[in-house]
């Protein structure tokens, strides 16, 4: 535990040296693609509080000066199979978005969409000492927190707490100052695969990066493109990639669970590879030029061409209608959905008094989608486009960059975190010069 | 079906290129976007060479005289050519024997080149006579030095310590003079310190005109003030302040009583309020004797 908490740590000392520079690049390490881009924060954060301009979620302070895609490689569901691939993939987009901002960028803040992400709820109770709560309060409570097994091999991603609650009034945002006598508090944990972030890691290690801050994919899509109010009310985002689906859930701007899909845009564009005896690439040009999830009667005369280079005639000159094409991908796409429905269902997400769902992330753009998903999920369906922010080209507008937004908004604004919070004085070891220095500001 | 021009980068070993940067080039794109970097190598390393260059040429000696002796060569080449090359000295603006003296104390060593005359000294050297109040320099087109001379005027004559010497307006020397008869037309003036006061003797000269026929010159006493010396040794002794004042205050008085016409030996003029005359003692006994009294004794003064 003190480990995870010494290393998230370090990532946040990381990021604030990276934010002193003033350049930083953020990596969605995809299963279809993998995107960088450069932010350059001009320093605006500490000046934005006093002139009364609201927070703008943390735009203002950042532009983006590089950008970059590309194919993702090694990647599978989300994971790093194929290190050294992966770790080519990287360099090219890194190199490339770096070449745009003509900035050497040093610090790296990364998110990844599988790892089989769990959530779970912590509840935590603290005595007060002396009704008033204090810094060191609300470290105990954090840390009074029962931490259930989360199993071996496996590290905490996100550990944000979500609720405070002081005697009988509950929806404390920040307790401190306040009066009472029992400090409670809710903790949303969200554990990950230890060896994929491992491999991630020393992918970026490789690549001489430092990573200055790590993220579920899930939780930073959400952030892009769930508005405002979505996110306070209640809300899923499910972020269709090529190899996972990530599912969020965000309530009173907290995301109070995550899970992920593994499967995606990938297994559509293989099923396609499989029924139509195409190679991969054919089909996932097929798939996004002629794809769809409802079949007319118009589909039935619009053939689509297959080409190949076997040297066989017929097999080259093959056609398929659209229909045929539909038939393929809509079971898949069905498929994925009644898994989300399955997951958000295990979470309770009946139970929330919003019921919206935002579908983003690069599968969501199939034609007929959202008719086909508010079937499946529910009434409250809609198309999610990541939040605009400044400098973005308008090729990384689509919804296939909605963890990479998202990500932006995250290194600019992230969230208060478990480690962000001081350790009680009992945690700090028995003859710490720091223990000592901490009793005497608190009994001085 | 492709089009038989096509062309496509050729797969090496049957592979399709790799468009991954390899780990160097990464590097080295990473390591030229380095701001310290690319300031050391656009700035520092043509810098280092071109200093590295410099230091190995002027490490010998013999080389560095050699570059120094080319450079003098190519100087010396340039300012041997004949358009700079002064062939001829022309003094002009005064006599013939000022000419000569001039040419004389310049002493140039014809031809030369323009480069190699020092025209500030050449100037302060024809300004050294004292009969040149100024000398103006110029090399004209042609190679001629022409030297431009502004002659001294002398106005006086002054009998000093040195013997007889002539003065301009100012004061300075101009020539010396061997007997006085050589200038009669110029006025005389004696004493110490005469030269250095000379625009007042001028002044006291130009308004002493009405008798001038009279008029033998002026002592400066004790380098303060001046006296007038008229024929018959009458001398008029004039203040140290204003002095012109007190001449035409004398021209007043003599023109109403033909003062300077009587046997007087001097009139004090020093006192504004109270001037005084000194009788000739013959005029004085007659006076006496008009008046009744015993002749004075001293009359042989």
């Amino acid at each position: 535990m003190t480990d995870l908490y010494q290393s998230q740590r370090a990532m946040r000392h990381m990021r604030r040296a990276a934010m002193q520079r003033g350049v930083v690049a953020i990596l969605d390490v995809g299963t279809s693609k993998i995107a960088c881009l450069v932010l350059r924060f001009d320093g605006l954060e500490d000046e934005r509080d006093q002139d009364g301009v609201g927070p703008m979620a943390g735009q203002s302070s950042f532009r983006v000066i590089g950008a970059a895609t590309t194919r993702s490689r090694g990647v599978r569901f989300g994971e790093i199979a194929v290190m050294n691939e992966t770790e080519r993939a990287i360099r090219t987009a890194v190199q490339a978005a770096q070449k745009m901002a003509n900035v050497r960028v040093d610090h790296v803040i990364a998110c990844f969409s599988g790892a089989e992400p769990r959530s779970y709820g912590l509840a935590g109770e603290w005595e007060l000492q002396d009704s008033v709560v204090t810094e060191q309060d609300v470290a105990r409570v954090l840390a009074a927190c029962d931490v259930p097994d989360f199993g071996e091999g496996r590290e905490i991603l996100h550990a944000q707490p979500v609720n405070f609650a002081l005697d009988h009034r509950s929806g404390l945002g920040d307790p401190r100052g306040q009066i009472g006598n029992r400090l409670a508090c809710d903790l949303h944990m969200l554990s990950v695969d230890a060896s994929v972030v491992q491999n991630l890691l020393y992918c970026i290690k490789r690549c001489d990066l430092e990573l200055a801050g790590i993220a579920s994919s899930a939780y930073v899509s959400g952030i892009s493109s769930l508005v405002e109010d979505e996110q306070e009310l209640g809300a899923a985002c499910v972020d269709m990639g090529g190899g996972a689906t990530g599912i969020s859930i965000f309530m009173k701007k907290h995301m109070i669970y995550a899970d992920s899909v593994r499967m995606g845009g990938d297994h559509v564009s293989s099923d396609i590879s499989k029924g139509l005896q195409v190679p991969l690439v054919v089909a996932e040009r097929i798939k996004t030029k002629h794809g769809g999830v409802h079949a007319t009667g118009m589909d039935d005369r619009e053939m689509i061409e297959m080409g190949g280079d076997s040297g066989d005639w017929e097999k080259d000159r093959r056609q398929i209608s659209r229909t045929e094409l539909i038939g393929i991908m809509r079971p898949r796409v069905e498929e994925i959905l009644e898994e989300v429905r399955a997951r958000l269902d295990a979470a309770g997400f009946d139970s929330l008094p919003s019921q919206q769902i935002v579908l983003t992330g690069g599968a969501s753009q199939i034609p007929g989608l959202d008719g086909l998903a508010s079937r499946i999920l529910g009434q409250r369906v809609r198309m999610g486009r990541p939040l605009r922010v400044q400098g973005l080209p308008q090729a990384a507008t689509g919804p296939a960059f909605s963890s990479a937004v998202g990500l932006c908004l995250f290194a600019a604004h992230p969230q208060d975190e478990w480690w962000d919070f001081d350790i009680p004085t009992e945690r700090y070891p028995a003859r710490s010069l720091k223990r000592a220095f901490r009793w005497f500001k608190d009994n001085w | 079906m492709q089009s038989l021009g096509r062309t496509r980068p050729p797969p090496v070993n049957g592979l399709r290129r790799d468009p991954a940067p390899s780990r160097w080039q990464y590097r080295m794109q990473r390591l030229w976007l380095t701001p310290l970097f690319r300031v050391v190598c656009r700035l520092g390393v043509p810098l280092t060479v071109v200093a590295l260059i410099a230091t190995g040429v002027l490490y010998s000696d013999a080389r560095r005289a050699a570059i120094v002796q080319s450079f003098v060569d190519l100087r010396t080449k340039f300012e041997q050519r004949p358009e700079f090359r002064v062939g001829l000295l022309s003094v002009e603006g005064a006599s013939r024997d000022l000419t000569d003296a001039v040419r004389a104390k310049l002493a140039l060593k014809l031809p030369q080149s323009s480069f190699d005359l020092d025209m500030t000294e050449l100037r302060a050297r024809a300004e050294a006579l004292d009969a040149v109040a100024s000398a103006e320099l110029r090399v004209r087109s042609g190679g001629v030095l022409q030297v431009i001379l502004t002659e001294r005027v002398p106005v006086v004559v002054w009998r000093g310590a040195n013997g007889l010497q002539l003065l301009d307006a100012t004061g300075h020397r101009v020539a010396g003079l061997s007997a006085r008869a050589d200038r009669a037309d110029l006025p005389l003036v004696a004493g110490e310190g005469a030269d250095a006061a000379m625009p007042e003797a001028l002044a006291i000269f130009d308004t002493a005109r009405p008798i001038s026929d009279r008029v033998r010159g002026l002592v400066r006493v004790g380098a303060r003030r001046w006296d007038l010396i008229l024929d018959r040794d009458q001398r008029i002794m004039l203040p140290s302040v204003n002095p012109v004042a007190a001449v035409e205050r004398l021209l007043e008085l003599s023109a109403a009583d033909k003062l300077l016409e009587r046997d007087i030996l001097s009139i004090d003029l020093r006192n504004q309020d109270r001037p005084a005359i000194r009788l000739a003692p013959f005029a004085m006994n007659e006076v006496r004797r008009a008046q009744g009294l015993a002749p004075t004794t001293e009359s042989g003064l």
